[in-house]
This record gives C-alpha cells, sequence and structure tokens, in this order.
C-alpha cells in the first residue's frame, strides 16, 4: 500500500518506528552529509547527495571484535539489539548487495560480524528527484532498485507531503489510518554523465591492459590517500589489529577497520615485500576490481554501481567515472589491434 | 551464529631455535592438517598473520618463524606452556596424491623451505610413495641454515643440493638456486612435478628456469604468500585479479599463477 502523509504526521511515524528501529539517515554534518539517528523529516538530507554511503551503518569504520585475556578470547556483543531503518538511494541498495556477496558469500562462509549487524537492516528507498552532476548509475545499471521495505518520495514543495510505499508487511501497522495514495518510486533513467563501461571479451586482454602506459598518469597524480575507498558504497577491505588495555597485561582487544588498496601498507608483508608500489598500479588494480574482476568472479554484475562519490571526495580531481571510460576506449583500441593482427598473420 | 574468524587457545609445546632469527614452535593441535596449509596466528596486543605448517605429527602442528615485523617479533618472546590462539588450518595443499609414484623436484629458497618441509618429511618416511626425490634448498648464509637436522636427514634419501648464494661451506655449494636447476635430470624422468617456494621474485626466475629446462608449465606448483587479514575471503589484502590467494591458494599450478598479476 502506499499513502500520502504530511511531514508532522510522518514525524510521528517515525517516533512510533523508533522503539522497535534505530533510523538512519543522511544528515548535515558540519562539513559533509554523512549518515547518521534521525528521529524526524527535517533532519534528512535528500537534496543532495550524502558525501559518505551508508555502508558505515552496519558496517563500523572501526570494530571491536574479540575480547582478549592471557587464556581466552571472546566475540563482542552488539550494543545496542533494536533492527535499523535505514534510508538509502537505489545505487546503494545495488551496492549493499555487492557487499553482501563479500561479506556473506565469498569463500563460502559469512562474516559473523557483518551478518548480525547487516541482517537489522531495513531499506528505506529515497526517490531520486534529479541526477547528481557525478552521478552515472545508468551505465553502471544500477539505478534501479526493487528490494526495498519502504520507498519514499520527500515533498516537492515547502509543506507538500510525503509519498510512501509499504512493501513490508511488518511495517503496514504503523500506517494505519493514513490517506492512500498512488505512489510507487520512480528512477533515474538518464545521468548527464555517461560512461562507456570496458567490454573485456577475453582473460587474454588482461596482460595487455595490465600494461597500457595509461595507468602510469596516475603515478603523480594520485596521492594514495584512499578516499575514493572510504566514500564507496561497495569497497569492502579491511585491516585487523590488537590493542592492549595497558603495558605488561594480555588483556586487550582485536579491532577491525577499513583498509584502502590506494594506501602504500595495503600488501606490506612481515619483512617489508610488498607489490603494486606506484599509483598507477593501484589504480588499475581498483580499477579492474570495479568493472572486471568483481564480475568475472562473481558472474552478475560489475561491482561499481555508478554512485559517484569518489569523484566528488578525490583531493586531486580524478574522476574514477572517466578513469572508466578512457579504459574501455583503450579496450576497443586494443581488441581493434588484435583483430587486425589476426586478420594480418592471415593474409601472411 | 557460527564465528569463522574466532581464534582458540593452543599450548606451546617446544620452541627451538633454528637460527638467530628463525624459531621453530611446536604447538598443540589436533586438526587435520594438508601439506601446504597454513593458519591465522594471534598474539593478544600484536595481530594476525598467515603461518605455513611447517610440520605436523600426532596432536602437533610446528610454525617456522623469520623474526621480521610486529607480529613475529611478538612471538619471539613467548615460550613452552604459554598459550597462542590460531585459527585454521586453510587454503589448499600441493597435490601429494599427484605426486605419488612420480619424481619429485622441490625447490626452495629460504624460509620457502618451511611450508614443503611436512611434504619432504612424509616422502622420506614414505619412500616407497615415490620414484625419487630431488631437492634443492638455498639459503643467502651459512647462519640463515634451516632445519639443519632434516637437511642431513634428506641427503641420505634424496638427491640434494643445498647452496649459499654468495659464501662458501662445508656441505653447500656457492650460488643462487636457479643455476642449479639445468643439473636435475628432468630428461630421464618418465613423469614428475616440480614444487618451487619462496620470495616472490625467486619463484619468479626459478620457474622461468624450469620452462627452459624444458619442463612443462603444467608440473610446475608453486606456493604464494600474500598479506592478509583474515584468510576466509573477506578482507581482500590477498586478491590477485579475481583470485583470493587465502581461497584458491596458496599453492597454484603455474598455468594458473603465471596469470596472476599483481
Amino acid at each position: 500500500m502506499s499513502y500520502a502523509i504530511g511531514s508532522a504526521g510522518m514525524d510521528q511515524i517515525l517516533a512510533e518506528l523508533s522503539k522497535k528501529y534505530r533510523i538512519f539517515a543522511p544528515k548535515q554534518g558540519k562539513q559533509y552529509i554523512r549518515y547518521g539517528e534521525v528521529s524526524s523529516v527535517g533532519e534528512i538530507v535528500w537534496q543532495e547527495k550524502s558525501h559518505f554511503s551508508p555502508k558505515e551503518v552496519f558496517y563500523p569504520i572501526v570494530q571491536t571484535l574479540l575480547y582478549f585475556t592471557d587464556t581466552e578470547c571472546r566475540e563482542s556483543e552488539i550494543k545496542d539489539e533494536r533492527e535499523i531503518l535505514l534510508f538509502l538511494r537505489a545505487c546503494d541498495i545495488n551496492g549493499i548487495r555487492r557487499l553482501d556477496q563479500m561479506f556473506l558469500k565469498n569463500g563460502g562462509q559469512a562474516d559473523n560480524f557483518y551478518q548480525r549487524m547487516r541482517e537489522k537492516v531495513k531499506f528505506v528507498l529515497m526517490e531520486c528527484a534529479e541526477s547528481f552532476e557525478t552521478c552515472f548509475c545508468v551505465s553502471m545499471g544500477s539505478n534501479v532498485a526493487e528490494n526495498y521495505d519502504l520507498a519514499v518520495r520527500f515533498p516537492r514543495e515547502a509543506g507538500g507531503e510525503l509519498a510512501v510505499e509499504v512493501k513490508d508487511p511488518a511495517l503496514e501497522p504503523y500506517f494505519a489510518g493514513q490517506k492512500p495514495c498512488a505512489f510507487t518510486p520512480e528512477f533515474i533513467r538518464e545521468n548527464k554523465k555517461q560512461v562507456q563501461v570496458p567490454a573485456i571479451s577475453s582473460r587474454d586482454l588482461v596482460p595487455e591492459i595490465h600494461a597500457l602506459p595509461f595507468w602510469k598518469e596516475f603515478d603523480e597524480k594520485c596521492i594514495g590517500c584512499g578516499g575514493c575507498n572510504t566514500v564507496c558504497i561497495t569497497c569492502s577491505c579491511f585491516d585487523t589489529a590488537d590493542i592492549v588495555y595497558r603495558e605488561g597485561s594480555r588483556d586487550g582487544e582485536r579491532r577491525r577497520a577499513w583498509s584502502s588498496c590506494m594506501l602504500t601498507d595495503f600488501t606490506t608483508m612481515a619483512g617489508g615485500h610488498s607489490v603494486r608500489a606506484a599509483s598507477g598500479d593501484k589504480m588499475r588494480f581498483k580499477t579492474m576490481h570495479k568493472v572486471y574482476d568483481f564480475q568475472r568472479r562473481f558472474g552478475e554484475e560489475n561491482m561499481c554501481v555508478g554512485c559517484g562519490r569518489c569523484d566528488m571526495r578525490c583531493p586531486k580531481d580524478i574522476h574514477f567515472s572517466e578513469t572508466i571510460h578512457t579504459l574501455a576506449q583503450e579496450v576497443e583500441r586494443l581488441k581493434a589491434e588484435q583483430g587486425s593482427k589476426e586478420g594480418g598473420y592471415a593474409n601472411a | 551464529m557460527h564465528n569463522i574468524t574466532l581464534p582458540s587457545p593452543h599450548k606451546i609445546l617446544q620452541v627451538v631455535h633454528e637460527t638467530q632469527a628463525e624459531y621453530t614452535f611446536r604447538v598443540q593441535c589436533d586438526a587435520q592438517v594438508d601439506h601446504g596449509q597454513f593458519f591465522v596466528l594471534s598474539i593478544p596486543k600484536i595481530g594476525e598473520a598467515p603461518i605455513s605448517v611447517s610440520a605436523q605429527g600426532e596432536g602437533y602442528v610446528e610454525f617456522t618463524i623469520r623474526k621480521v615485523g610486529r607480529l613475529t617479533d611478538g612471538i619471539f618472546g613467548m615460550e613452552q606452556g604459554d598459550t597462542l590462539f590460531m585459527r585454521g588450518p586453510y587454503g589448499n595443499a600441493f597435490p601429494i596424491a599427484d605426486f605419488k609414484g612420480k619424481h619429485l623436484v622441490v625447490i626452495a629458497g629460504g624460509t620457502g623451505l618451511a611450508p614443503v618441509r611436512s611434504m619432504l618429511q612424509y616422502f622420506y618416511n614414505n619412500p616407497q610413495d615415490i620414484q625419487s626425490v630431488h631437492l634443492i634448498a638455498g639459503f643467502k648464509d651459512r647462519g640463515c641454515v634451516l632445519f639443519e637436522e632434516d637437511l642431513k636427514r634428506f641427503a641420505q634419501s634424496f638427491h640434494t643440493i643445498y647452496t649459499l648464494d654468495d659464501s662458501q661451506a662445508e656441505g653447500f655449494r656457492t650460488g643462487m638456486v636457479t643455476n642449479f636447476v639445468k643439473e636435475i635430470p628432468f630428461g630421464e624422468f618418465a613423469d614428475y612435478h616440480v614444487a618451487i617456494v619462496g620470495p616472490p621474485v625467486m619463484i619468479h626466475f626459478t620457474a622461468l628456469e624450469c620452462l627452459k629446462q624444458g619442463v612443462p608449465e603444467e608440473k610446475i606448483w608453486v606456493s604464494f604468500e600474500r598479506k592478509m587479514s583474515c584468510s576466509v575471503g573477506k578482507c581482500g589484502h590477498c586478491k590477485i585479479n579475481e583470485t583470493y590467494v587465502c581461497l584458491e591458494g596458496p599453492v597454484f599450478n603455474y598455468v594458473k599463477a603465471k596469470e596472476l598479476l599483481d
């Protein structure tokens, strides 16, 4: 069912929901639009794209996994047992499917720490009123999402009503008595930015792609800050580190923190050996993961969902959308060269 | 909910000082371990790292650890009777069933001997299972030589070449392992496999030298070492192309390994 609800009415519903759910949505912080807990419609920033993705709600930037003593080790507990209602856009819903692929399925076993939070999450789709400057979700095929529990259209004019579609029967009672309407969310069908996705038709192209001089452009330009990975809805890599509470004791905890393939020590082992020293090599690794490796491993979709947050974040003005686009053109060039080579041999 | 990254406590049974920088820890463990697999060792307050099993027996596994990096420095203070947290075993193994009844060539550089040591011990104890074993083991210098007792025993049953990179000592030849690959009589073997373990550069050039000597790619097996935070396909550190070393490795046939471009 769908309903038309005024802001004040929606605030009352949120208040009722908050007894069972923690409600997270993009909020205006001092500098950034970032996910946080909300209790009213007015706090939700929907007119602009959030700088950070919603992943930190259920996959925290830093979290304690385990507690240690000399001879024992026990798993951390979740402090708030309430479920989570998460306001997010179609690209992010599709992005979270990629995170689920890694954390719940890769290797055939689920990551406990991810799963126990992820299971609590219900999606509230925020309909996109417009495509923002850096969005390229249509090119990545992630502009439409059907997997949501609620969908919301925010009022287009001041004092207007919200339109809410309720898909999850468990949420229907909260909307009892509201005015029905005929709302289903619409999706962005065209972005200002159109990106050609590399069509890597053969595994044989991969060594040639690795050798492209194009990557060297990033050696100087990229400073390896990892900001792109931090705001990405699909980046999942992490590090773990153990800390002790006081010197001389073994009592302590193991923490997990987001990592980044663009950082210098991402591959450094004990003894100092590492791979992909140059920024260009790291950029190649990241790009190939986002538009080839993930799809090749899991066989369905590319990893990148075209949310474009990395383009907003990069302090050196590197546009990932353009990197993908240029790679696509380089791949076409390689294929044409191979074709003409083969043709040449055939004629000889 | 089962937690796949929760380590369990294990007693340290014995600590052997192999060299100044390399200790072997014998740890109480009943797990069934295949040759070439690894565990993730953790020491509270330091962290976790993947370490190959260097030997195994009734009720124990051994890890030979080099004193480099923060994790391994911390483990060097541990003694017999202390508790070590670990989880595993992880990864695939050398295809021992395929090796049986054929000739086996093992080429190891430095601590690379650790992940093949249990396999070598198996064939030493079960000579009926293998036609012959050729072992080339290279070390930086005399002070870096590992598993001295094993090397002496192996020399009695296997065809062995022990070498030091650029110094001389009794029982050792001088030069990189790649220099000695040509002495392996591949041409005389009806069927055989080659296992190469060591630092990435050593693996790379040794494999090329084997190919030069006419060894087909599919007979070469290598074991990769990569940074890992989880070893269960989640943390992303060991990914190369679409492959996760912790899940599909660490042992790869060269046909696959040559495609893995960092």
